[in-house]
């Protein structure tokens, strides 16, 4: 398949599941149609995969792109959700709040990316392991602040041009319109003469380095973006539940992100929807197993692992070549 | 100031069996290139082997024990390595890493699912009782652990140091292609130093046990401590994860005693990111050139 006939129906693929995604929770009876809509439940799931899709992107950028691994995704989610959270209780408008969240995490990313990649690889994963960990006790222990194990509630969703984000509908909008945003800008930056130096790292790191390409300098700025949206998804889960406490943002979580990341595919574009998806909906498929969800998911990615590294994406990838072959060979 | 004694030597029994588990996990990283996050599981997991042959089958302590080790090492040693890290190591690094991630979460919701989400209280090997020594008040058990620690540690380092095996599991480390072709048998030294590190990780859990209690979150903080201490120790060695166990055990136990509870888990975490910013080579380890 050539670029430009992959180019066709990428456009019209990409408008379909554009209005899909915005009419999901809409009841279409009115107009005709056998379709009732998501109900309020459901569209709170939906408005949660978005978020955990950003985060999950930014993962993928540092993982999937810049060849690190971050395990403290969902403390950076924790930083954006505080931030957000306590800002607009202080009164400050959302905007603001959800700027400063990504700007923080963003800040501390570079903070903790300096030491850590002066090193050798792997030592990100252990200073993310140690910062999560250590935000974690800051959530649970500074209560003046935090509210500790009572955690923050009644945080209010914004409202945009005098309209409130109050109705679940409304906001499941809302968060879908900043989704688009972050996923334009980040096919935008790895589209970039400067996002291709991260694939050339990925891919050939002496070679990328040869060309001029400043590995430790790239590899930085994919980690400090990379939990900067984890800061902007923090920023838009605490008006979601409308309640944080530090539980979400423990280490554990943290491990649940990189793992769906990997699950749906490191590396490739659409891969962090996918994996998202599979992390938020799998809890409500597998509600039938009680407790032994995470069991299961623990024992499927293993064997993911060991079969099929590339993750749902690389599966896919791999029964369309076959069938393509089995096509050409009958 | 004889409080702050009891504290270093408190520290030094925990820090033996902190030493044990970072052995193990620098053992692995050398040999086999294997960074296991389910290590502080591998911790966890024995004493429930333990307590299960007690509870199920009704063995004495003392068989309960053997029992622990021995099916430690051969699901978390051999089967670990067959099942787990032989499919994977042609993928990669980072598919590795997640699947160890994933036995981890696998472990402790095991254990927490098939045997019990309370902490479970765990025969002290030694009696807990109290001696006096030149004004320093000690518990025989926590004595006891530091004994059996450091005999382990010296064993492990006269095998590996003075044993054929142990050299060649020591060549095996350092070169393994170079090591293959001076007769060694690559393969089966590898597959050694994963019984090893399961054995060593089961110690490790039978000392531990009495003092935390077993409980299937355990893995969570025995795992932080043994990775602390395998970096802070430097990683190209075994003498320095024994180093930096027991340098974690004591500023461990002198947290408890002069931090809030609260953050008294965060102090060993400072001791790493201060030797990462500062001496990342760590303890006893000697620079290496950046791995690209």
């Amino acid at each position: 398949m050539t670029a430009a006939s992959k180019k066709r129906w990428l456009v019209p693929l990409l408008v379909l599941v554009a209005v899909l995604l915005v009419l999901a929770p809409v009841d279409l009876t009115g107009l005709g149609l056998p379709y009732p809509g998501l109900k309020r439940y459901g569209t709170y799931i939906m408005t949660l995969w978005l978020v955990t899709a950003i985060a999950a992107m930014g993962v993928n950028l540092i993982v999937g792109y810049a060849g690190q691994e971050t395990l403290a995704q969902a403390a950076f989610l924790g930083v954006g959700a505080y931030t957000t959270a306590l800002l607009t209780k202080a009164g400050m408008p959302f905007g603001f709040a959800f700027l400063i969240s990504g700007v923080a995490a963003f800040a501390i990313g570079i903070v903790l990316g300096i030491p850590a990649l002066r090193v050798q690889k792997h030592y990100l994963a252990f200073v993310t392991l140690a910062f999560a960990v250590l935000m974690w006790l800051v959530f649970r222990n500074e209560q003046w602040l935090t509210g500790g194990v009572m955690g923050i509630s009644d945080i209010k969703r914004p409202s945009l041009f005098g309209i409130s984000m109050r109705p679940y509908l409304h906001f499941y909008w809302f968060v879908l319109g900043i989704t688009a945003l972050l996923t334009f800008a980040l096919w935008w930056i790895i589209r970039s003469p400067w996002g291709r130096a991260f694939t050339a790292l990925r891919e050939n790191p002496v070679r990328a380095e040869s060309l001029g390409v400043d590995v430790r300098l790239y590899t930085l700025l994919a980690f400090a973006i990379g939990s900067a949206y984890g800061g902007f998804a923090g920023a838009l889960y605490a008006p979601l539940v409308e309640f944080i406490d530090p539980n979400p943002f423990a280490l554990a979580p943290s491990f649940l992100f990189l793992l769906m990341v990997v699950v749906g595919g490191a590396g490739s574009f659409i891969g962090p929807f996918i994996g998202a998806a599979i992390a938020v909906l799998l809890p409500e498929w597998l509600r039938f197993t009680q407790g032994y969800y995470l069991l299961i998911y623990a024992v499927l990615v293993m064997l993911m692992m060991a079969f099929c590294p590339g993750g749902l994406v690389g599966l896919y990838l791999r029964l369309v070549a076959m069938l393509r072959r089995q096509r050409v060979s009958a | 100031m004889s409080d702050f004694f009891q504290l270093v030597i408190a520290g030094l029994a925990t820090g033996a069996i902190y030493a044990l588990a970072a052995i193990g996990f620098t053992l692995l990283w050398q040999t086999s290139q294997t960074i296991n996050f389910a290590q502080g599981e591998f911790v966890m997991l024995p004493a429930f082997f333990a307590l299960a042959a007690m509870k199920f089958f009704g063995f004495p302590f003392w068989a309960a024990c053997l029992t622990s080790i021995v099916v430690a090492v051969l699901l978390l040693g051999m089967v670990f390595k067959v099942v787990v890290v032989d499919p994977m190591l042609k993928q990669g690094v980072l598919p590795l890493v997640i699947s160890t991630i994933a036995l981890g979460i696998l472990l402790k919701e095991g254990a927490k699912d098939f045997y019990s989400a309370e902490a479970q209280p765990f025969p002290y090997i030694f009696p807990d009782v109290m001696v006096e020594l030149a004004g320093i008040r000690l518990s025989l058990s926590q004595v006891g652990v530091m004994v059996i620690a450091f005999a382990v540690i010296v064993a492990l380092q006269w095998f590996l140091g003075r044993t054929r095996t142990g050299r060649q599991m020591q060549a095996t480390a350092q070169n393994p292609t170079v090591a293959r072709i001076l007769g060694v048998p690559v393969e089966r030294m590898i597959m050694y130093t994963f019984l090893i590190n399961a054995g060593l990780a089961a110690m490790a859990s039978l000392l531990i046990s009495p003092i935390y209690l077993a409980k299937f979150s355990n893995g969570e903080h025995l795992g932080l401590a043994a990775f602390v201490a395998a970096i802070v120790g430097g990683f190209n060695q075994v003498r320095g994860a024994i180093a930096g166990g027991l340098l974690v055990g004591i500023v461990d136990n002198l947290a408890a005693a002069y931090v809030s509870t609260g953050y008294r888990q965060a102090v060993p975490l400072v001791l790493l990111v201060l030797f990462i910013l500062f001496r990342p080579q760590g303890l006893l380890g000697r620079k290496e050139e950046r791995a690209v």
